[in-house]
């Protein structure tokens, strides 16, 4: 059975790099196939690599609060280039000061994320997410 | 033992180099002028009596030759996202050595294939998807070329998961499968193209461009010209087994229509604290600007550099800068008179040629705040740890300011952000040569590395800071 093929990498003018490889290892050894953009990485970026390798979900990271600006109008562009219905999942500190994730999640489900993860997640917990939206469940 | 015989095919000339390769010695270079139309051998025999009037008459062992006539190795390009697999492709050709005339990214529409029709290209390279990937584009755009009809052959070098697919349904044609020009996403698989390009070109492009002829007389490898100089200039920055080469190298040939850039660098980062963005760039890149030339293109050189920077380095009155671009523009063979307006002109217009041509082969670096600081971001190639220039093409030969003019190849505080060499030798192919020891090199590497680094050196060097 074919891999399926995850896009990451950090958003916007964030270099913060070790979570990022560590998310790399983590996907690769739960069996994807990942591409990794590394940092500073824009929304075109990603799009442009999910198009050409056909990729089954983008996964964003941000690590530096402001994620929720990086991270608007994605869903938009992925619909214009033809990833119609793409999982987007989005995690890190994705946005500044003490608010309640579930305000902030709702405003990135609201911006067309199919997830979003609070800061201190483990990648067990977003692998399993991956796993239940791509309908790979039954292999798990 | 006897002499080895290189012959260039050009558009315009029959160019043609012996080399007594047991000394080591160049023996003679000689040109003439010729027209596919006319006859292709009348032009060699020609440019040989002439080179035997210099040299006495000579017998050789063994005739290379490489082509540019007829409007070289027209290509056209088709690939999927324009940065990605579709630059891929465009790489891969240039690197060949062929004219790309069009490089189309997702879709092929239906006023593509008629461009298509119109340019009808010698290769059409067919890519899109990284292997395992996207299959859609690369499967609809050979369904599209399936149906039109062409007689060119097709390489496709595209996701593998659809490779014979693409072949079946171009059933009928002239198919080439090969590996992917990028099998993984960023990374860059060009050379198994490029390869088949150049077998394509042998095969059946010498033939269709009357060439068959002089096929004859000559002994072999024929390629197109760029790839040789290509060729010549790889060897001569990295060396060879019992030769040295003169290390990273950045190579510029400014002609009437169009002006090449090669570079042998491998230009990724420096330090850590850069981030590079895009496509990793070929170790051997090899771009053409189509715009930027002395005689054909000289619009476009004022297009880039604009008139008062062509006037103030001329020292002519904008006024007279016009006058001359229009003569120039419609006499194209015109040479300059030394002392004379024209060669003023010549001399800003080749200087701005190399600037342009240069900048856009050379990468950029962006400086970016971040929450951590100054962040660098690169595309494309760093070339300012570059040393060695190498400049040819008419307009650098026949004048004696070749090193000022090749100065502007260097890096300039009015443009920070690009990353061209920062100081570097300029060395001048003032016989025309790079071409001849690229098919040497095929034969005797040793040899050709000797000579280019002899004739190279030999007129005008010098080192250059144009700050």
């Amino acid at each position: 059975m074919k891999k399926k093929v995850l896009v990451i990498g950090v958003i916007g003018a964030d270099v913060h790099a070790v979570g990022n490889r560590i998310l790399y290892h983590a996907f690769t050894e739960a069996g994807f196939e990942v591409i990794n953009l590394g940092v500073m990485v824009s929304q075109e970026e990603y799009i442009a690599a999910a198009i050409e390798s056909a990729a089954d979900a983008i996964v964003v990271s941000s690590l530096y609060g402001q994620g929720e600006l990086d991270c608007r109008g994605m869903r938009e562009k992925c619909d214009e280039a033809g990833l119609k219905g793409i999982p987007l999942v989005v995690g890190g500190n994705i946005v500044i000061g003490k608010q309640k994730f579930e305000d902030v999640e709702k405003r990135f489900k609201a911006m067309g994320f199919d997830r979003a993860f609070p800061p201190g997640t483990t990648p067990e917990t977003t692998i399993e997410a991956l796993r239940e939206l791509l309908g790979m469940e039954e292999e798990a | 033992m006897k002499p080895v015989l290189l012959i260039d095919f050009g558009s315009t000339y029959t160019k043609v180099t012996a080399v007594d390769v047991e000394q080591g010695v160049l023996l003679g270079t000689a040109d003439s002028y010729t027209t596919v139309e006319s006859d292709i051998g009348e032009g060699l025999n020609n440019a040989l009596a002439k080179l035997h009037s210099k040299t006495g008459e000579l017998e050789y062992q063994a005739r290379y030759a490489c082509s540019s006539a007829a409007g070289g190795l027209k290509m056209i390009t088709s690939g999927l996202v324009p940065e990605l697999t579709a630059e891929a492709a465009r790489q891969a050709s240039l690197g060949a050595g062929a004219k790309v005339l069009k490089v189309f990214s997702f879709q092929l529409t239906e006023d593509d294939l008629e461009e298509i029709r119109a340019i009808r290209p010698d290769i059409f390279l067919l890519v899109g998807g990284t292997d395992g990937g996207n299959t859609e584009c690369i499967l609809h755009n050979a369904r599209m070329l399936a149906s039109i009809d062409f007689d060119f052959p097709v390489i496709i070098a595209g996701n593998r998961t659809a490779a014979r697919e693409c072949e079946r349904i171009l059933a009928g044609h002239e198919v080439h499968v090969t590996e992917n020009v990028m099998p993984k996403f960023g990374v860059l698989n060009i050379e198994p193209a490029r390869k088949k390009i150049r077998e394509i070109f042998l095969g059946r492009i010498i033939r269709a461009k009357g060439l068959s002829k002089a096929a004859e007389v000559i002994s072999g490898i024929l390629m197109p010209t760029p790839s040789a100089v290509m060729k010549a200039m790889r060897l001569l920055a990295e060396g060879c087994e019992g030769e040295e080469g003169i290390g990273d190298l950045i190579a510029v040939d400014v002609g009437g229509a169009t002006t090449d850039i090669y570079s042998m660098a491998d230009g990724m980062p420096q330090d850590a604290s850069t981030v590079y963005k895009g496509l990793p760039e070929p170790y051997d890149k090899r771009t053409v600007e189509g715009d930027i030339g002395m005689r054909y293109s000289v619009r476009g050189i004022v297009d880039a550099a604009g008139i008062t920077r062509i006037s103030r380095l001329s020292g002519l009155k904008p006024a007279r800068c016009e006058e001359l671009i229009g003569l120039i523009s419609s006499s194209t063979d015109m040479i300059p008179e030394p002392g004379s307006d024209l060669e003023k002109l010549d001399f800003a217009l080749a200087s701005m040629a190399i600037e342009t041509a240069v900048a856009r082969h050379a990468g950029t670096m962006e400086e970016t705040y971040t929450l951590m600081g100054l962040t660098y971001v690169q595309s494309g190639k760093d070339l300012r740890q570059v040393r060695q220039v190498i400049v040819t093409g008419g307009s650098l030969i026949r004048t004696s300011r070749t090193g000022e003019i090749a100065a502007h190849a260097l890096a300039s505080a009015a443009n920070p952000m690009s990353l061209r060499p920062l100081k570097a030798d300029i060395r001048v192919d003032r016989k025309y040569i790079l071409a001849a020891m690229g098919l040497l090199s095929e034969y005797y590497p040793v040899t050709a590395l000797r000579l280019m680094k002899k004739e190279l050196e030999y007129d005008g060097y010098s080192e250059q800071t144009n700050s």
